[in-house]
């Protein structure tokens, strides 16, 4: 594909943009391979609690944790858990708000009102506050994230797919579409939607960041995930009453989060200034 | 060219299209008449232009023709059937023959998409043939309008402007219309363009055997290329008639007016006796009575009380103006 070919030049010219390409390489790798590149794979479950709160060393790279585990190797599967809510979140928010956006920016009418005053409401708690509420209410588990996020994060979506489908409407080439006699289904799924994927495509990569976040913060609020999953935002939690002595507890999956959030962040930013040149907020050279 | 003969193709009487005007709370305070009762017919196989000035509503002729706007009042028979007051989806089928070209018929093509694969969709849309048949239709269309094959496999950015409007013609002649709208289909092009451009609808004309409707404001094509003209003004066809008897001896004051602005080189100075001043009113608050009678230079006390309508004043031409009989 021409296109693709064209994404990756670009990207390689993008060196901070590579670079957050390369953390999410790298985020999916430890998660996928995380069972060989664990040292102590069985520690995720085991405890040795005549080794806890132990430095790094040779044997634990992190450190070892309050229940004597080896916090390097939790953290690669913490990695595990980060994708699953990630992606599933977040595809679920596409799923929902792509569709509802689309039809609310199709038609004009009463129902096209309802449906963004609803995602309005959804807007107008800040994010946190509503997925905290959420995954309060329905008690610690990983669906739960999933859920409460899901239902925090679509309308961004759907005000992203509403904007975008009400200004290209007005473009020749749909109303042509229209003229031509093609069914509104048809404008949609084949016109509207492929000539608004980019800017899907940027939303998606750095909300990707946002979810990350906000999933660790229900973690750590002890609302992920129960113990003792190797959630990154319940280990940071785990670590708070050993502070600052055992400093490696926090400092590794505080920086894990950092440095995946990161990732995703440049890369979304990289990727608008490559596909929606009209938003180009580039800090760099333009050419 | 025995068109007069010819049964009629397009029937449109009394047709509206009125726009809401709306203030902040979006209350309508009002109404702007793009159409305010517009009869006509074209008969098959003739040009019939629409001309006049922006904003009287030509382009709102076309897509109200097309279905884009829901006409307000009035009727449209085309090929025998009513297509007024239905959505453009119900009348998908009737209207698979009647189609519009805009301004610029390149900008009717999907960026995204390869040129085959948009001239392939409206027989997607339209006809249940398989891609074989599909694709040979399209090589034929494309042949026709003058391109290359290999322009199947571009992007529309990837071909010069002239080409992308050949492949927005091709892409609705992929479906056989009898009446085509053409839309201000020259203007922006420079002088050789617009004769390329011209030659090709009369040489398509020819070929698919096309009726169309012809909307500029660029009289001298229309002079040139038209059988019949009808003239717009805010909304109304104020005369309509054979393109040789309007342009020789138009009889409304606003005809009259357009007429003296085309530029002749050699001739009269334009500002000689072109007295049509400034803009026209306001469609959204239209002037009682005759509607140009604010800018006419003959309009007395008579013109403020009824709304003049079209009459025959020869036999191939009608006129709506309440002193067309003593100027004419």
């Amino acid at each position: 594909m021409d296109t693709l070919r064209f994404l990756l030049r670009k990207l390689v010219e993008d060196r901070v943009a590579l670079l957050g390409a390369v953390i999410i390489v790298a985020l999916v790798l430890v998660a996928v391979l995380a069972p060989w590149m664990a040292t102590h794979p069985e520690d995720v479950s085991e405890f040795h609690p005549q080794i806890r709160l132990q430095g790094p060393s040779a044997e634990n790279f992190f450190g070892t944790d309050r229940m004597g585990s080896d916090i390097y190797s939790r953290i690669l599967y913490g990695a595990r858990i980060t994708i699953t809510i990630a992606v599933i979140a977040i595809g679920a928010s596409v799923l929902i708000g792509v569709p509802i956006g689309l039809v609310a920016g199709w038609y004009h009418g009463w129902f096209s009102d309802a449906l963004m005053r609803v995602s309005d409401v959804f807007l107008s708690v800040p994010q946190i506050v509503l997925a905290i509420a959420i995954a309060q209410t329905l008690g610690p588990s990983i669906e739960n994230v999933i859920l409460a996020l899901s239902a925090t994060y679509w309308p961004f979506w759907a005000r992203l797919v509403y904007a975008e489908t009400r200004s290209l409407k007005n473009e020749v080439f749909i109303e042509a579409c229209i003229a031509l006699g093609a069914s509104p289904l048809r404008v949609m799924t084949l016109h509207v939607l492929p000539n608004i994927a980019s800017s899907l495509i940027v939303r998606t990569t750095i909300g990707m960041g946002g979810t990350i976040l906000t999933a660790a913060a229900l973690g750590f609020l002890g609302l992920g995930p129960p113990a003792p999953s190797p959630e990154w935002g319940r280990m940071i939690s785990e670590s708070r009453e050993f502070l600052p002595e055992a400093w490696w507890y926090a400092t590794a999956p505080g920086l894990a989060i950092f440095l995946v959030v990161m990732g995703f962040n440049l890369f979304g930013d990289g990727l608008r200034d490559i596909l929606d040149p009209r938003i180009r907020r580039s800090r760099r050279h333009d050419d | 060219m025995g068109a007069a003969s010819n049964p009629a193709l397009l029937e449109v009487a009394d047709l509206a299209k009125h726009f809401a005007i709306r203030n902040v709370w979006k209350r309508r305070v009002g109404w702007l008449r793009a159409l305010d009762g517009v009869s006509f017919s074209v008969r098959r196989g003739e040009i019939l232009g629409v001309v006049g000035e922006s904003g009287c509503g030509k382009s709102t002729l076309g897509k109200t023709l097309m279905g884009i706007h829901r006409p307000s009042a009035g009727s449209i028979v085309f090929e025998g059937n009513e297509i007024a007051n239905i959505s453009p989806y119900e009348s998908r089928s009737l209207r698979r023959h009647l189609q519009y070209t805009y301004q610029d018929p390149g900008a009717s093509l999907d960026p995204r998409w390869k040129i085959g694969r948009s001239l392939h969709e409206p027989l997607v849309i339209h006809t249940d043939l398989d891609h074989a048949a599909r694709d040979a239709r399209v090589r034929q269309i494309l042949h026709a309008v003058g391109l290359p094959e290999s322009h199947l496999d571009l992007y529309p950015h990837e071909v010069s402007g002239g080409q992308q409007r050949r492949v927005g013609l091709a892409r609705i002649l992929t479906l056989q219309p009898s009446l085509v709208v053409l839309d201000e289909p020259t203007s922006g092009l420079d002088v050789s363009v617009q004769a390329t451009i011209l030659n090709l609808f009369l040489e398509l004309q020819k070929q698919f055997d096309l009726t169309y409707l012809f909307i500029s404001h660029d009289l001298s094509v229309v002079r040139m290329i038209c059988h019949r003209v009808a003239v717009m003004y805010l909304g109304r066809i104020v005369e309509m008639g054979d393109t040789e008897t309007v342009f020789a001896r138009p009889a409304h004051p606003y005809t009259r007016s357009l007429l003296a602005a085309i530029p002749d080189i050699g001739g009269k100075r334009i500002t000689d006796d072109f007295w049509l001043e400034g803009e026209p009113p306001n469609p959204g608050n239209l002037p009682s009575g005759c509607r140009f009678r604010t800018r006419c230079p003959i309009a007395d006390a008579g013109c403020a009380g009824q709304e003049p309508t079209l009459q025959a004043t020869d036999p191939t031409r009608s006129v709506a103006c309440w002193k067309a009989e003593a100027t004419s």
